[in-house]
């Protein structure tokens, strides 16, 4: 690093009165903190900005093909139901006979201890690894679209292989009025 | 015998490396960082914990928001190719000068009809909150669903590839808005396409 001489000429006597030449080395230290701090902002910031994408696949609207119906045994698949408020209901089977309907919130302790419970359910069931359990995921109209990622974000976490969003029904709605979810 | 004396030395450290590095990486990260565009239909999008970014290019994304739709797709390029589409479908005409006014666009929510008067705005006009009406949708008057095409043709045509479509609704929409919008991708055959959500930040 250049430096200045500083000592030169101060020790002579009898000479002019010099004044003392000032170093010009800088304090630096806080200029690196400080570019320090903008660097770790503008790092978290543009890595952080882009917006996560949720691949979605909808099953096929084609009515002429037929092979791609398939038919599912109903002690696989689990139905769950989004209704007002954030509330949500689910059963098992079919919608003319339901097994265990039951109204329950989204979270750890709610729809997460159900589906973790019915995938062991299932498995112990069919016996067969690759043959776990259907979700049925049916929006209502008084549902948001909060409650659909949530719901699908809830698939991702349980690891639930096979899952659809499908039209609600009629009766499901009639279910879901009964148990207050849905006015 | 006498000690041995070591010399202190000085604790300063010589900064001046350290400096030209530390500004060296922060010029490079503020270029690096894209200015984030001004939204003309804020949303505030769901939470999940789902880590996939989406991609730079040949994506469109159909915003939905306060019951308005809003459509972008990315890349100018694409967007001029796109505009030449939407003239034909609905014979309107545009100048050269329009189109690259156009082009600059990331997102727009307006009627064909009134798309002239759009591009005439100057920036800070177009992301005036309300002035925006949202591209109509429903089953008379389908404009999404052509401007979804002219952009899924543009991007075969400049890029040679399939366009990714993606939704960004806010999290307060009502499901049968966006239920409107999967239908419109689902006439198209479009079976696969993204939501867009922010990082979820801790777990509940």
């Amino acid at each position: 690093m250049a430096e200045l001489d500083t000592s030169s000429g101060g020790s002579k006597k009898g000479g002019k009165v010099r004044s003392k030449k000032q170093s010009t080395r800088v304090d630096l230290t806080a200029m690196v903190d400080l570019a320090f701090l903008l660097i770790t902002f503008f790092m978290l910031t543009t890595t952080l900005a882009k917006p996560q994408a949720m691949d979605l696949a909808m099953p096929d609207k084609d009515k002429d093909k037929p092979e791609s119906k398939l038919e599912i045994a109903d002690n696989r698949t689990m139905t769950i139901l989004l209704g007002q408020n954030n509330r949500i209901e689910w059963y098992m089977g079919l919608v003319d006979n339901p097994k265990t309907p039951t109204v329950d919130n989204f979270g750890r302790d709610g729809i997460r201890k159900a589906l973790i419970e019915k995938i062991k359910e299932v498995r112990g069931i069919t016996g067969d690894p690759k043959k776990g359990l259907i979700v049925l995921i049916k929006p209502s109209d008084k549902s948001t679209y909060r409650n659909l990622v949530d719901i699908l974000d809830e698939m991702k976490i349980s690891d639930v292989q096979t899952y659809a969003i499908v039209d609600i029904t009629n009766p499901e709605i009639g279910l879901m009025k009964r148990d207050g979810i849905y006015k | 015998m006498p000690r041995v004396k070591v010399p202190r030395k000085s604790t300063a450290i010589d900064m001046t490396a350290m400096c030209d590095v530390a500004f060296l990486l922060l010029t490079f990260f503020i270029l690096t960082a894209t200015a984030r565009q001004p939204e003309p239909l804020p949303v505030d999008t769901p939470a999940s914990t789902v880590k996939i970014k989406l991609p730079e290019t040949d994506v469109a994304t159909v915003t939905i928001g306060q019951g308005k739709i809003f459509f972008g797709v990315k890349g100018q390029q694409i967007r001029i190719n796109m505009l030449d589409r939407i003239s034909k479908r609905y014979n309107l005409q545009f100048t050269e000068q329009e189109k690259v006014r156009f082009s600059v666009v990331e997102t727009f929510g307006v009627p064909v009809a009134n798309l002239k008067q759009f591009i005439a705005l100057s920036n800070d006009e177009r992301n005036q909150a309300g002035l925006q009406p949202g591209i109509p949708a429903d089953s008379t008057d389908n404009q999404l669903h052509e401007w979804i095409l002219a952009a899924r043709y543009a991007t075969k045509e400049l890029n040679n590839k399939d366009l990714r479509l993606s939704i960004k609704g806010d999290s307060k929409e009502e499901y049968p808005e966006i239920k409107k919008v999967i239908d419109i991708f689902q006439k198209q055959k479009i079976n696969k396409f993204s939501l867009i959500t922010s990082l979820r930040q801790a777990e509940k």
